[in-house]
């Protein structure tokens, strides 16, 4: 049996040779100093379009005031104290709920899904709960528990909880079997390597589901004072929007998002410090 | 006999029926051998290890050492895996303790033991490096320092070296011979590298394929163990018997 020789495939191919480029690398670091030029950018380049837009475009201050008039808004009511009081308010009520369903979640998801029995008896549960949207809980919560504080407290601690376990119980999972089992070999019972292999192994990838679920309480404090509350930053964007007070929005929604990313870096730097075995060669 | 496999078998329940991955297997090693177990990949080399180190159950025979069954995982017996196990958040020193801290020893005293094997090893200087900033081989000799630590009474190695660059590994094979003679430890290991086999082990089992049985035990006489022994005639032929021996195993089981 003879074949044809099919000839060369290499004048059908174009050639292509990867041009070097700077900011379009995949997977690579940039120089330093551009990427301060970046996040720079990141941050000032629409901050510099609203004054733009608000000093040359015919806006209605209720409709888009302009950063001068937000930051006048944000100085009467730091004045005045009522930023402060439902900053307090709304930290205090994420702060609760969240540690709470922290203390709660990463035992349960750790040693949890360290056995394959308690896993199965967990994981199915809370997967379907999981996808009940925590807000659809509210009339619920409002019945059992009023509309005080502990409904709202509630409300971020179920909102947290579940995913909280579930993504604890998938870092439990990425713990190498040859890990736990040479901590067998070297004379370890399955309390010692729960405690001193597997949790300190996984305590990297909790931190990161715990700024991952931070970022939702936030979401659930600013839905749960939107319901009834006195005071709290959600509950003031409500009361302002009713009176067209739109500078004061803009003021709450900066805040809000502070606040977040203050807490989100503080954790990060909380994992750089305890966790440095663990820092990403990149 | 010091550590002992008695009619050892082992099988794995899968959707077609049982899966015979260790047949009869009969081992008797003397303290202070050297015993390397050859195989190819599906001579059950891994799944003996794990029945030695009581990681997996038999399901049927058992393994004795120093007269007591192997019921399950523990320190008499150091185990070295071929993929580090060193814990990446503790420092090569509290890595060599740490398995001394699990058995309750008091602070001081592991910490001298620990240096000790550490010195042994030759890693003293590392001592306060965590895992990520050592060599592979630096890293597989932290291991065996953790290993000796507990004075285990055999030490159970699983291709070891497996993952190393061939310079490395011959200067771990130099180390694991002066080791051998230091502590007059017993070894068990297992490995598909031939060469490494005849250059470390004092007897050999060869292992044949599907299931895994032992073909063949082969007691090794070298006039010296240095690296110059690789030219010597009779480790041409020790190697060159085990060869065709493997070779042989790998037509069966493709044959089949």
């Amino acid at each position: 049996m003879k074949q044809e020789d099919p000839g060369s495939i290499r004048s059908h191919l174009q050639s292509k040779t990867l041009r070097p480029t700077v900011f379009w690398r995949v997977a690579e670091d940039i120089p330093p100093r551009l990427r301060t030029v970046f996040n720079v950018t990141s941050i000032a380049l629409p901050l510099f379009l609203w004054w733009l837009a608000t000093t040359f475009g015919q806006f209605d201050p209720k409709f888009l005031p302009s950063p001068a008039q937000v930051l006048t808004a944000f100085g009467q009511l730091l004045q005045s104290g009522a930023l402060l009081k439902d900053t307090v308010a709304s930290v205090w009520r994420v702060g609760v709920g969240f540690l709470g369903a922290t203390l709660l979640s990463i035992p349960i998801g750790v040693y949890g899904c360290s056995f394959a029995s308690i896993r199965a008896l967990l994981e199915p549960l809370f997967g379907f709960i999981r996808y009940m949207p925590a807000p659809a809980f509210i009339p619920l919560l409002i019945l059992y528990l009023g509309i005080e504080e502990e409904p709202k407290i509630l409300l971020i601690v179920i909102g947290v909880f579940f995913f909280n376990v579930l993504m604890a119980m998938d870092t439990v999972k990425f713990v190498p079997k040859d890990l736990i089992e040479s901590t067998f070999m070297l004379g370890g019972n399955r309390l010692a390597t729960l405690l001193q292999v597997i949790f300190p192994y996984v305590l990297p990838g909790l931190i990161d589901a715990c700024r991952i679920n931070l970022a939702a309480a936030w979401q659930l404090v600013i839905v749960a004072e939107l319901i009834a509350a006195t005071e709290g930053l959600g509950r003031h964007i409500s009361v302002a929007g009713r009176f067209l007070r739109t500078d004061e929005i803009f003021v709450y929604l900066i805040i809000i998002g502070v606040i977040g990313m203050t807490l989100d870096l503080s954790l990060q730097y909380l994992m750089r410090v305890s966790c440095r075995w663990a820092d990403q060669k990149r | 006999m010091y550590l002992q496999m008695v009619g050892l078998n082992k099988h794995f329940e899968t959707k077609n029926g049982p899966l015979v991955v260790l047949k009869d297997i009969d081992m008797n090693i003397k303290q202070g051998e050297f015993i390397c177990a050859v195989g190819a990949s599906g001579s059950g080399k891994s799944t003996l290890l794990r029945q030695i180190a009581g990681l997996d159950a038999p399901t049927a025979g058992e393994v004795r050492i120093d007269g007591q069954t192997v019921t399950g995982p523990g320190p008499d017996r150091g185990m070295v895996f071929q993929h580090y196990t060193l814990y990446p958040w503790m420092s090569v020193q509290k890595n060599t303790e740490f398995g001394l801290k699990l058995q309750g020893v008091p602070k001081k005293i592991r910490r001298e033991q620990a240096n000790y094997y550490l010195n042994v090893v030759g890693l003293t200087p590392f001592a306060k490096a965590l895992p990520k900033q050592l060599s592979g081989g630096m890293k597989q000799r932290v291991a065996i320092a953790r290993a000796l630590a507990s004075e285990p009474k055999v030490l159970l190695m699983d291709e070891p070296f497996g993952s190393l660059d061939v310079h490395t590994k011959e200067a771990m094979h130099e180390f694991m011979l002066e080791l051998w003679q230091r502590t007059q430890i017993t070894v068990f290991m297992i490995t598909h590298d031939v060469e490494e086999a005849v250059f470390l082990a004092n007897r050999i089992y060869a292992l044949g394929s599907r299931p895994g049985t032992v073909r063949k035990e082969m007691a090794i006489d070298l006039p010296n163990r240095s690296t110059a022994v690789k030219r010597h005639s009779r480790f041409h032929d020790y190697r060159d018997e085990l060869m065709d021996l493997m070779r042989q195993h790998g037509r069966e089981a493709l044959a089949v």
